[in-house]
């Protein structure tokens, strides 16, 4: 198992691209920053499954983002948050 | 023969599926056969996993919040490292990790899956139609309050909303809050009192029957 890149309390972005083929990073989160929640395991990232090279394993971090950062205008309270499951590969430092 | 008298077609009639036509459904057939035909699983083993799905329900997200609710320690434990915790009361969650987020006085938790239609069925049995409908998906991420209001939580401005979207490997559930007046309930009681929206989150309150 791989050291994870990212360490909770980080601040992260989000990468902004659209794969040809099927990936797990809804469009509405994609660009935006947010803070590692979570470091979890590591899991088969359907991305390079289709890929069929043979190392399908990658870490998740779960990544909370302030709605009002996402949403503009959004109907709610300044600490409303949303948290996300996303790859590594998808993640860079904010710092 | 039975009596063609003593009942009615048209209460007792129920329409077959729609045979597949699409070509992402026939795609997904021929897949399935080409799987079972060459030895990655056998068709009783894929009936085996769907008769599972089908067995658990509700009950078991329940059972797991009543215990939280009566022993301090595995409620922390249970925060702290959802899978490893829910294991150990028997629970066969591989290959997802499980995580499961407390409601409080300040914060309301609610679970989505925008991508398609993720939900911890070990936990809670089959998943809501409305769970995968377009419009939840789409309005509960964009909107969390307004969609909450239509299911009938009217949430305050000092409660914060988090809004948790399973995108991937992760699965989740709701620990709703304890209703005041049970502190001498049995673990069964209180399990009774938990519905399965209060463990998805499009409840808060938990009503005592």
């Amino acid at each position: 198992m791989s050291e994870p890149l990212f360490l909770v309390g980080q601040h992260v972005r989000i990468a902004d691209r659209t794969p040809p083929a099927h990936h797990r990073v809804p469009s509405y989160a994609k660009g935006h920053v947010g803070i590692v929640e979570r470091v979890c395991g590591m899991h088969a990232d359907p991305e390079q499954c289709i890929r069929g090279d043979g190392k399908p394993f990658q870490r998740i971090y779960r990544v909370c983002i302030r709605q009002t950062e996402i949403w503009i205008p959004y109907e709610g309270s300044d600490g409303d948050k949303l948290e996300i499951e996303i790859f590594e590969s998808w993640l860079e430092s904010a710092e | 023969m039975m009596s063609h008298d003593d009942h009615d077609h048209a209460r007792t009639f129920q329409p077959d599926h729609a045979e597949p036509t699409s070509d992402a459904a026939l795609v997904g057939l021929a897949l399935r056969q080409l799987l079972i035909e060459n030895g990655y699983y056998t068709a009783d083993e894929e009936q085996t996993v769907i008769a599972e799905m089908q067995g658990a329900s509700p009950k078991n997200g329940a059972y797991i919040v009543a215990r939280a609710w009566t022993d301090p320690e595995f409620k922390e434990y249970l925060l702290q490292n959802g899978t490893e915790s829910i294991k150990k009361l028997g629970f066969e969650l591989a290959p997802y990790e499980f995580t499961v987020m407390e409601n409080t006085e300040q914060v309301h938790n609610v679970i989505v899956c925008t991508l398609c239609s993720c939900y911890p069925r070990t936990l809670l049995g089959m998943s809501p139609a409305w769970y995968k409908s377009k419009s939840y998906r789409a309005r509960v991420v964009r909107e969390p309050r307004a969609v909450l209001l239509e299911f009938g939580v009217n949430l305050s401005d000092d409660v914060d909303v988090y809004v948790h979207d399973s995108t991937a490997e992760l699965r989740y559930m709701v620990l709703p809050q304890r209703p005041a007046g049970t502190d001498d309930w049995s673990e069964d009681d209180l399990a009774a009192l938990v519905t399965r929206d209060s463990l998805i989150g499009t409840q808060r309150d938990l009503i005592l029957k």
